[in-house]
């Protein structure tokens, strides 16, 4: 049974890569354009983890990780979060607001790949 | 795939450039809207981000000094002025005339877009260099090839908040498990009673004693984002690459080990040696130290013993660690040597030159050794996919309430390495199968007469040059009615069709095919068994299925044992060549015309009183040429059915190396491959079940 991955990303570019990426791997994506739609659908859905950017309109990738902490379907999911290297305070906060782990862009789909098996297991 | 993303982003960065000029524009009127400035920002950042990910590299670092600046502004240190807003909009303008670039136009002007970056730089206050870049959480594989055995000693005690931040403790512990040789320790003094006991919340800790070929830091990875959320601390123990240490098998005793873990004070030790006893009974017994910390240094004390054993005997018998790539490259290397061979076989025999013929046989005798001897390097023994099972039998007979023991064999089988691998997800899939369908619930054991616990037995056995695979389970055993009327109900056969015990069993393999009454989520979402079919028949292999009601079933696998040669009968058709596999051969006999007549038109040939049906392989691929007097046919065992297949001359055994094909003939029906003959001819490899699939659904289609 493949495993469901969120990917939360407004750049289209970037949730066709992980999309594209993830789905050659054998993992099913659902996509959400920003921390709203995100947090809509995985009040609806249960998923086996998600991937969120941390910049994005209607609701940050922070707010999308309490939102999901705080929810009940998917509250114990892994998250990782998509930082860019000027980001070390938002990494931080990110932790603290419940992400699992995080990949630092630019990164290759084999590193992205990587961290998914890291943390699903 | 790249292309597109990349055609996507270009798109993506235009849009957003267009939005970021609104936002500066409409910014100029409204200076403080902090909504405004974010949007800007984003905009950017986005840019920016993208960019690197997708190679516009020079797009990502120019657009990360105008990030950096309004960064600045979005935080209220910096203030939006006419200046920053003119050298932003230019700065827009320059992005955009770097994309086009990109895109083929004219080079963008550096020197504008650094009289940009040091204008920016202007309106910092004062403006120390870019961040250094910080590396992105290391995944490099390890980078040489070592040979040195390490042993680590670690303990790790996470937070007890640790999984509500999405870490599951077990996956870290079997990425250990997956770095080397791992005992693990589990604590369970933290446990507190249940009335103080928060589900939510990990109590255990672990003490791991790891021997891996993987440095320090491979394992600090594996808690890189766990660092901030656990105690955790790393010793290395043993090295026996470290020649200076101690290379005797014997490793520190039980009470040095646990006063260096600091779990024992040395006077306590001293004390408790005093009463000279077996000491970790004695510690336990006296309260000092708890049973599962003496149970984890004397984990450590084995498992180093043991290393150091291993190195002794390692330097008598030698090993050496190849990489992967650097075989299949000399299996590759070999096939094309087979290849040759052939042809200089032929040459030889053409030219009938005694000393030619000499070599030639010699020759091939070597290069038959040399092309066994490079496949049996590919050999791994099954066994290390075994293991992984014994896991999700347990995990799954305890998820469905079901009491299943998993029983191996033949562990030792080898095969080559790439055929276990795709052998993994078949497999995993027969046995979920086994274990949801097959046993039955304890009581409806018992009830039946059987005993509680259900057992699916997982055997391998060479035969012949492939290897048997069974899954057998003492489960309820196919339900043939339940299969029929399913089939019925699907359309897959019409319901008058008589049908022997065998063709209602292969019907499971049918797309789309379930009988599970609920789907559960383990297996019954009727994707399951024509996927693993096409994935066995994918190695060439076949599956059978035998099934007793309310005895279980068996289902049997028959693998290659390689995949990149194999033995195959060489066959023509006008002058066309065509090779089947030759363990799916069983006999050839004739066809004359007067036959064809005899059976008015309907492909079946009578050989020892049998009815065989055929396929006219002429007919199929639509070759025109006529066809000669006495035609061979070629009987093939095709899931369980026997099979023939017409062609005009039977010219021999051949040792195929298999070519893909490329990508324009992936689709093609009935060719699985193709190989070079010793002249250089090709032949194409046929694929008896798909040709077989192929002609039963023209004749669906014609009698619909």
């Amino acid at each position: 049974m493949a495993k469901v991955i969120m990917t939360a990303d407004d750049s289209a570019s970037v949730r066709q890569m992980v999309s594209f990426t993830l789905k050659q791997n054998g993992y099913e994506v659902l996509e959400a354009v920003d921390g709203k739609d995100a947090l809509t659908k995985l009040g609806a859905q249960k998923v086996d983890m998600l991937i969120t950017d941390l910049n994005m309109p209607n609701l940050d990738g922070i707010g999308l990780i309490k939102g999901v902490r705080a929810g009940s379907l998917n509250k114990f999911i892994p998250i990782i979060m998509l930082t860019t290297e000027s980001q070390d305070s938002r990494k931080q906060e990110g932790k603290a607001a419940g992400a699992t782990g995080w990949i630092v862009k630019p990164f290759k789909p084999e590193q992205l790949i990587a961290v998914v098996k890291k943390v699903l297991g | 795939m790249m292309e597109q993303a990349i055609a996507t982003y270009r798109e993506e960065a235009a849009e957003l450039l267009a939005e970021l000029e609104t936002s500066l524009l409409e910014l100029e009127e409204h200076p403080q809207d902090d909504d405004l400035i974010n949007r800007v920002f984003r905009a950017m950042h986005t840019i920016k981000g993208s960019g690197a990910m997708f190679g516009f590299d020079d797009i990502a670092r120019f657009t990360h000094e105008v990030e950096t600046v309004f960064d600045l502004v979005r935080n209220g240190k910096l203030f939006v002025t006419r200046q920053l807003l003119d050298l932003t909009l230019q700065a827009r303008d320059q992005i955009s005339a770097m994309l086009d670039a990109s895109a083929g136009g004219p080079p963008a002007d550096q020197a504008t877009g650094q009289g940009i970056i040091d204008g920016l730089q202007l309106l910092v206050p004062h403006s120390g260099g870019a961040a250094p870049a910080e590396k992105e959480p290391a995944r490099q594989e390890q980078p040489k090839g070592e040979v040195c055995q390490r042993t680590y000693r670690i303990r790790f005690r996470p937070e007890p908040q640790i999984m509500l931040g999405g870490t599951n403790p077990i996956t870290l512990l079997n990425e250990l498990r997956g770095l080397g040789q791992c005992e693990i320790v589990t604590h369970l003094d933290a446990i507190p009673l249940l009335t103080d006991l928060t589900p939510e919340h990990c109590h255990f800790y672990w003490d791991i004693i790891i021997t891996t070929c993987h440095d320090l830091n491979a394992i600090q990875d594996v808690f890189i984002f766990v660092e901030d959320d656990c105690d955790l601390k790393i010793d290395l123990i043993n090295d026996t690459c470290d020649t200076t240490s101690a290379t005797d098998a014997n490793y520190k005793n039980l009470g040095e080990i646990l006063v260096e873990r600091g779990d024992l004070s040395p006077v306590e030790m001293q004390k408790i040696l005093s009463l000279q006893k077996r000491f970790g009974e004695l510690l336990v017994a006296q309260g000092v130290v708890s049973s599962s910390k003496v149970e984890a240094a004397l984990v450590e004390q084995q498992q180093v013993r043991q290393a150091r054993q291993q190195q002794a005997n390692q330097d008598t018998a030698l090993s050496i660690r190849v990489p992967a790539e650097r075989l299949d490259h000399l299996v590759n290397l070999v096939g094309e040597l087979v290849t040759v061979q052939a042809h200089l076989s032929q040459i030889a025999s053409e030219k009938d030159d005694g000393d030619i013929v000499t070599i030639a046989e010699i020759v091939e005798r070597l290069i038959s050794e040399l092309r066994d001897t490079t496949l049996t390097m590919r050999m791994l023994p099954i066994g290390s996919t075994f293991s992984k099972f014994k896991r999700l039998v347990r995990d799954l007979s305890t998820e469905l309430g079901k009491e299943i023991d998993l029983e191996t064999s033949g562990a030792e089988t080898e095969l080559d390495k790439t055929v276990i691998e795709k052998l993994n997800d078949p497999l995993v899939h027969l046995i979920r199968n086994s274990i949801d369908h097959g046993i039955e619930l304890p009581e409806v054991r018992q009830a039946a007469g059987k005993a509680a616990k259900g057992t699916v037995h997982l055997g391998a056995e060479h035969s012949g040059d492939s290897v048997l695979v069974t899954i057998r389970d003492d489960g309820a055993g196919l339900n043939k009615e339940a299969i029929r009327a399913k089939a019925i109900e699907r359309g897959l056969i019409s319901a008058a069709a008589e049908l022997s015990d065998k063709e209602i069993y292969n019907l499971i393999f049918a797309p789309g095919f379930s009988t599970a009454k609920t789907v559960t989520s383990v297996s019954g979402r009727g994707v399951g068994m024509d996927v693993v079919k096409k994935a066995i028949e994918a190695l060439r292999g076949t599956i059978d299925i035998a099934s007793t009601p309310g005895h279980g079933s068996v289902i049997t696998l028959k693998i290659p044992l390689t995949l990149a040669i194999i033995e195959t009968l060489l066959v023509r058709i006008a002058d066309s060549y065509f090779v089947l596999p030759l363990a799916m051969v069983e006999e050839c006999v004739e066809l004359t015309t007067s036959d064809v007549a005899a059976s008015h038109g309907r492909n079946l040939a009578q050989v020892r009183g049998a009815m065989i049906p055929y396929v006219s392989l002429r007919e199929q691929f639509g070759m025109t040429s006529n066809q000669p007097e006495i035609q061979q046919i070629v009987i093939a065992g095709v899931n369980g059915m026997r099979v023939g297949f017409v062609v005009d001359d039977v010219v021999g055994e051949h040792q195929t190396v298999i070519k893909s094909l490329g990508k324009l003939y992936r689709d093609l029906q009935g060719i699985s491959g193709a190989t070079i003959l010793g002249d250089g001819t090709v032949a194409l490899i046929l694929d008896p079940s798909m040709l077989v699939r192929g002609v039963e659904q023209m004749e669906q289609q014609r009698s619909e």
